[in-house]
C-alpha cells in the first residue's frame, strides 16, 4: 500500500531537480555586471532609509497562534468527516453530539478573540511600526539627495 | 500497449509527464491568454508582435528573462534567497500529484494516496515558505512587508478552505478526489455536482472555496502582498532573471491546480453536464479542461473587474466571515447527512 | 532494499538536521533546519503505516507551527546572528551533560525492549481508521483537547494583548 507512495516521491524529486536547475541556470546564464547602485535594496530610487530589519506588528503573530489553533481543529474534522456518511443513524448521531460539543468549546475562544477585538487591525496604534515623521525623513534624505543630484560616472 | 500500463516503470514517468508537462505548458499560455484577455477588457490591444497574436510572446519573455543579470543585491542572505524560489516552485509542482484528470485511473492521479486531498492541503500550505523566505532575505522593506502580509493572508484563509473542503469529503465519505468525482454521477447529471448537493449549502460551500483560492493564490482582488502602490512588488521585490519567472510560474501553476481542485471537488471533475448521448462523447478529460478554463478564464475575469481590498477588510473577511460561515455550513452539511440516513 | 535505502536517507537527514538545528547561528536556518527534520519524520511515519499522521506531520508541524516560529523570528528581530551569541559559559557544561544523560536512556529504553516491536497492520494509520477509533474509544481525550485549544487561544491573546 505504500507503494503508492512512490509515485509522489518521484515527482518531488524531478521538481526538486527542476527548480534547483532553473536557479542555477539562470545564475550561470546571466552577465555580471554589479555596481553599487544596482546592488544597493530597492526603494523606488530613493537612498535606503535605516535598516530592512525592523521590528512588526504583534498582530501577525497573534494570527499565526490562532491559525495553528484553529488548524489542528480542521485536522480534527477530517476523519471525523470521513467516518461520518457510512456510519449508523445512531453513531452519527453520537458523532454530531461529539463535534458540536468540541467546536462549541472552540468557539468560546473565538469569541473571546473577537472580545478583545485581537484582529481589529486599524485601531492597535501601538502595535504598529514606530511611526515616521515626515519632517525627519525629509531631514535625513536631504543631504543624500543632494549628492545624488550629480550622476555618478 | 495494455501490457505497457500494467508496467509501474513506463506508467510513473508517463502520469508525471502527463501532469507536470501539463502545468508546465499551461503556465506561458494562460500568461498569453490573461495578457490578451485584460488588455481586450480594458480596450487595448495587448502583446500581439512575436508570433500569430503574440502568442509566442511568454517564450520570447522567459528565454530573455534566462540570459538577464542575476543581481545578487548586497547584505542579502544569499543561501535563502536562492533557496526560497525552490522552495516556493516545487510543492506547487507536486500539489497536483492526488488530482484525477479522466477517467482512466491508470494515467492519472499520479499517485492515489489514501490521504487523497489532505496531500493537497500539505502541499499548499508549504508555499508559504518560499513567500516568507523571499521576503526575509531580501534585505528590503517592502519585500519583508510583502513577504509578511502574503504569509498572513494564506494561513488565514488556508482554513475557510479547508473547511468547504470537508463538506465535500462529508458527502463523499472519503479523501480519495477519484471518489469525490465518482460521487457526482448521476442521472440528473450536472444537478447531481456537490455545488447543488443540498441546495443552498453546496452553493455556500463552492462560493466559500471560490474566495479562498482567490486568496490562496495571492490574485485580485487580494493580491495585496504585490499591492505596487504600496509595496512595489512585494515579496519578488528585490528578485531578477529567472529566480522573479519563478515565483511567477509557481503562482500561474498554482492557478492551474487550484482549479483543477474546484472542478474535481464540485463541478464533476471530468463527467459530462448532461448524460446522454451528443455529450458523453466528448471525453472526460476535454470536459475536464473545458471547466478548468471557465474557472482560469474567471481568475482573469475578476483581475480585470474588482479593486484590491483593503489589509484589515481581508482579515476580517477571512477570520470573521468565511470561518464561522463555512463550520456552520459544514455542520447543516453533516445533520441533513444524517436526517436522511 | 529500496526501503531499506530511504529510511537510512531520511535518518541521515533527521540527525544531520537536528545538528543543524542547534549549531545553526542564525535562528532562520535552524528554524529551515527543523522544517526539513519534520519531512524526513513525515517520511519515517509512511514507513510506519501512520499515514495520516505523516499528512498531519507536515500540515500543521510543517506548515502552521514552522510558520508561527518564522514569525517569532522577525517580530523579535532575531534575524542578525550576533544578539544570540552564548553568553552563559556556566550552562554549557550542564547542557551537554544533560544531553548525554538523554542519549543514555533512549539508547537504553530502545536496546532493553529490542525485537519486542511487532509489524503494524496495513490500514492502521489511514484516515478511516483513525476516525473509527478516535470518535468511539477516545472520546474523553479528543474533547479535553479542544480544552486544551481553548487555553492556547486565551493565552495567546492575554501574552499579545499588552502588546496590541
Amino acid at each position: 500500500m505504500l507503494n503508492s507512495y512512490i509515485p509522489v516521491l518521484v515527482l518531488a524529486v524531478l521538481a526538486a531537480v527542476l527548480a534547483v536547475g532553473m536557479v542555477v541556470l539562470s545564475f550561470l546564464l546571466g552577465p555580471k555586471r554589479p555596481d553599487q547602485r544596482k546592488l544597493s535594496p530597492y526603494e523606488c530610487g530613493v537612498t535606503p532609509v535605516g535598516s530592512a530589519r525592523e521590528k512588526f506588528p504583534v498582530k501577525f503573530f497573534l494570527v499565526a497562534m490562532l491559525f495553528i489553533i484553529f488548524d489542528v481543529e480542521t485536522i480534527f474534522l477530517y476523519p471525523w468527516a470521513v467516518t461520518f456518511k457510512d456510519a449508523p443513524k445512531a453513531v452519527q448521531a453520537f458523532n454530531l453530539i461529539e463535534m458540536g460539543v468540541f467546536i462549541a468549546i472552540l468557539f468560546v475562544g473565538y469569541f473571546y478573540m473577537l472580545g478583545t477585538r485581537a484582529l481589529e487591525w486599524e485601531e492597535s496604534e501601538r502595535a504598529q511600526p514606530r511611526r515616521v515623521q515626515l519632517s525627519d525623513v525629509a531631514r535625513k534624505l536631504e543631504p543624500a539627495s543632494r549628492e545624488e543630484a550629480v550622476l555618478p560616472r | 500497449m495494455e501490457t505497457l500500463l500494467q508496467n509501474p516503470w513506463f506508467v510513473i514517468p508517463l502520469r508525471i509527464v502527463i501532469v507536470v508537462g501539463f502545468v508546465l505548458t499551461a503556465v506561458p499560455v494562460l500568461v498569453w491568454v490573461e495578457r490578451r484577455v485584460l488588455a481586450l477588457m480594458q480596450i487595448r490591444k495587448g502583446p500581439n508582435r512575436v508570433g500569430p497574436a503574440g502568442l509566442l510572446q511568454p517564450i520570447a519573455d522567459g528565454i530573455k528573462l534566462f540570459f538577464k543579470e542575476d543581481v545578487l543585491p548586497e547584505k542579502v542572505d544569499r543561501f535563502i534567497y536562492f533557496l526560497a524560489p525552490a522552495g516556493f516552485l516545487i510543492p506547487v509542482l507536486c500539489a497536483p500529484a492526488v488530482i484525477p484528470w479522466g477517467p482512466d485511473d491508470r494515467l492519472t492521479p499520479i499517485a492515489d494516496v489514501n490521504i487523497g486531498i489532505l496531500f493537497l492541503l500539505a502541499m499548499t500550505s508549504l508555499t508559504v515558505y518560499g513567500i516568507i523566505l523571499a521576503g526575509w532575505s531580501s534585505n528590503n522593506k517592502y519585500s519583508l512587508l510583502g513577504g509578511l502580509r502574503a504569509s498572513a493572508q494564506t494561513i488565514s484563509y488556508e482554513l475557510a478552505m479547508g473547511l468547504s473542503i470537508l463538506s465535500v469529503v462529508l458527502l463523499t465519505g472519503s479523501l480519495s478526489m477519484r471518489e469525490m468525482v465518482l460521487n457526482q454521477q448521476g442521472e440528473l447529471g450536472l444537478l447531481n455536482w456537490h455545488v447543488f448537493r443540498f441546495f443552498p449549502l453546496g452553493l455556500i460551500a463552492t462560493g466559500i472555496f471560490l474566495v479562498a483560492m482567490l486568496a490562496e493564490t495571492n490574485r485580485a482582488p487580494f493580491d495585496l502582498p504585490e499591492a505596487e502602490s504600496e509595496l512595489i512588488a512585494g515579496y519578488h521585490t528585490e528578485y531578477s532573471s529567472m529566480k522573479f519567472a519563478m515565483f511567477f510560474m509557481g503562482e500561474y501553476a498554482s492557478m492551474v491546480t487550484i482549479s483543477a481542485v474546484m472542478v474535481t471537488l464540485f463541478f464533476g471533475g471530468w463527467l459530462s453536464p448532461l448524460p446522454f448521448a451528443p455529450f458523453t462523447w466528448i471525453p472526460g478529460p476535454i470536459w475536464f479542461l473545458i471547466k478548468l478554463g471557465v474557472f482560469i478564464y474567471l481568475f482573469i475575469w475578476v483581475r480585470a473587474t474588482l479593486p484590491r481590498l483593503r489589509y484589515d477588510m481581508l482579515m476580517k473577511l477571512g477570520w470573521l466571515r468565511l470561518l464561522p460561515t463555512a463550520l456552520v455550513n459544514l455542520f447543516l452539511v453533516a445533520v441533513i447527512l444524517w436526517w436522511r440516513s | 532494499m529500496f526501503a531499506q535505502i530511504l529510511f537510512v536517507l531520511m535518518a541521515i537527514v533527521i540527525v544531520v538536521t537536528s545538528i543543524g538545528v542547534v549549531a545553526a547561528r542564525n535562528p532562520v536556518r535552524s528554524a529551515l533546519n527543523l522544517v526539513a527534520n519534520f519531512f524526513a519524520l513525515a517520511v519515517l511515519y509512511l514507513f510506519l503505516y501512520a499515514q495520516f499522521v505523516a499528512a498531519v506531520q507536515i500540515i500543521v508541524y510543517a506548515g502552521a507551527i514552522m510558520v508561527l516560529f518564522l514569525f517569532t523570528i522577525m517580530l523579535l528581530n532575531l534575524g542578525s546572528p550576533a544578539e544570540l551569541a552564548d553568553r552563559g559559559e556556566i550552562k554549557r557544561p550542564i547542557t551537554w551533560g544533560l544531553a548525554l544523560l538523554f542519549v543514555i536512556v533512549l539508547a537504553g529504553g530502545v536496546f532493553a525492549r529490542l525485537g519486542e516491536a511487532q509489524p503494524a497492520q496495513d490500514d492502521l494509520g489511514t484516515v478511516q481508521m483513525v476516525g473509527k477509533f478516535l470518535f468511539a474509544d477516545w472520546v474523553y481525550p479528543f474533547e479535553l483537547t479542544s480544552i486544551l485549544l481553548l487555553i492556547a487561544i486565551v493565552g495567546a491573546i492575554v501574552m499579545a494583548k499588552r502588546r496590541l
